[in-house]
């Protein structure tokens, strides 16, 4: 049967699939969710902006300084990956 | 002459499949950012024709690698690969006149096929290359999509589900688009590539270049500018469907469904596995359906299109086999000329039969009746945005 499928590559491309093609969203989603976090004291995301003290709620970032930088950790590996995706492509076809 | 006179139309009919082959695949990448309006038609297109144009760019040696494996190149002639070109644009044409997101590789590999068996027999065709090399990846590759999309939809969702909706909206907006500009990408670089190998086996049956040579410079040039500009013309039908037809899609949707299909098609093409880059993205759009909690998938849009999926060999084969019969029966070079005044008929009369249910820029993200060419008439006026 291994003749037919290549069973090896097939369970490579599952496992590296799930970690590029699903796990770097799920990264990205969570450097959004630090580049939200609101600086403490301020107003939970549901009050926020009501009162003029926290953010707008249209607001892009929710102004946490320890949230920015983790959120930049979390931005400058998915970029890091893309950046290696695209060196592979051209590797790849050398 | 009468050599080089065939050998030039071989040329020209390569480009135009790679035009529709661009046109055709425009979707894969952009569907969901249309139909998101994270970009709008006309800049979704226009970005995916340039990534495309780039990708093709990135791969600079290319063998005549589409037939390797698949049937002995020994008894591959110019005139077989006109014919298989022209069994891979019919097919083309006709899914896109249906809205069909088919893959354009089956259709070029069904059309060699179906030439080669034409020219000649059974033995010329390695049917076991053709299994393990082309139909048993076409059967795994959609559901390794589904599986890494719902697994990245859920996630990305349940990551996401209570920050502002600010952050939201922007931040996914740019996933969505960067994602999809990493599909584009290496669109380019496998898709173009097949044609440019076509050219260069034509190159290498007519005698120019020596077998095993790779690709001269005008043929990547040309290749690459073909695929682009079809890009840029945008299979709007396509693109309706599987942006609109398959799941009503959202930007965390769009961005997991394009991170998926662009991880899967680039881990493939580096294990040696010559992926559809439709077959991947289809897939990939039907998981965001699966790993959204209550969004609706409309699986008998699915079921129609894994039906031409099923269809693309054969049918492709059977034209390419068709048109060779045709060329050999009249004799070098008419053979080929009429075989394609046939083709410029056959495309000229789908082309004039689109124009009554044209799907364009201005509709192609309107209400899904059922059909791709059945749209609710638009509220606003279509001029506007033409």
């Amino acid at each position: 049967m291994n003749d037919w499928i290549n069973l090896h590559a097939l369970w490579e491309i599952v496992v590296f699939g799930l970690l590029a093609g699903a796990g770097l969203p799920a990264l990205f989603a969570v450097g959004l969710r630090f580049l939200a976090m609101t600086r403490p004291g301020s107003p939970g995301p549901a009050a926020a902006g009501a009162n003029g003290s926290g953010p707008a709620p249209d607001a892009v970032v929710g102004g946490s300084t320890v949230g920015m930088v983790l959120a930049g950790i979390c931005f400058v590996i998915v970029v890091a990956a893309i950046g290696w995706g695209i060196y592979f492509i051209v590797l790849s076809s050398h | 002459m009468a050599n080089d006179i065939l050998l030039a139309l071989v040329v020209v009919t390569a480009l135009a499949f790679d035009f529709t082959n661009g046109f055709h695949d425009t979707g894969n990448a952009m569907a969901t950012s249309i139909a998101t309006r994270a970009l709008s038609p006309r800049v979704a297109v226009g970005l995916s024709s340039v990534l495309n144009l780039v990708g093709a760019f990135l791969s600079l040696s290319v063998a005549a690698t589409i037939a390797s494996g698949l049937v002995s190149t020994g008894e591959v002639t110019v005139t077989v690969v006109f014919a298989g070109l022209v069994g891979g644009i019919v097919w083309n044409l006709l899914t896109w006149y249906f809205g069909i997101p088919s893959s354009s590789s089956h259709a070029l590999i069904g059309g060699v096929i179906g030439s080669t068996l034409a020219a000649a027999g059974g033995s010329a065709v390695q049917w076991k290359g053709l299994f393990s090399k082309v139909i048993i990846p076409a059967g795994l590759s959609p559901v390794i999509a589904i599986l890494v999309a719902t697994a990245g939809t859920w996630l990305v969702y349940r990551i996401s589900r209570n920050i502002r909706a600010g952050t939201r909206n922007h931040g996914f907006r740019i996933g969505q688009i960067g994602s999809a500009s990493m599909v584009s990408l290496a669109h380019g670089t496998n898709d173009a590539q097949k044609t440019m190998g076509v050219i260069t086996l034509a190159l290498i049956a007519n005698g120019t270049l020596n077998s095993g040579a790779s690709a001269p410079l005008w043929v990547i040039v040309t290749c690459a500018l073909a695929i682009s500009l079809g890009t840029y013309a945008g299979g709007w039908r396509v693109i309706r469907t599987l942006g609109k037809g398959l799941v009503e899609i959202e930007s965390p949707q769009g961005m997991a469904a394009e991170s998926s299909s662009a991880a899967v098609i680039l881990l493939s093409s580096h294990f040696g596995y010559s992926l559809s880059t439709t077959h991947v993205a289809t897939g990939s759009i039907l998981g965001t359906g699966v790993g959204k909690q209550g969004a609706e998938v409309r699986w008998g849009v699915a079921g129609r299109m894994a039906s031409a999926w099923l269809l693309t060999l054969p049918c492709a084969a059977l034209v390419g086999a068709a048109s060779y019969g045709l060329a050999t029966l009249i004799g070098k070079p008419w053979g080929v000329i009429v075989d394609l005044v046939l083709l410029i008929a056959v495309a000229a009369t789908i082309y004039l039969r689109s124009r009554g249910t044209r799907v364009g820029q201005d509709n192609v993200n309107a209400e899904w009746e059922g059909t791709v060419t059945e749209t609710r008439a638009p509220a606003a006026a279509p001029a506007a945005a033409a």
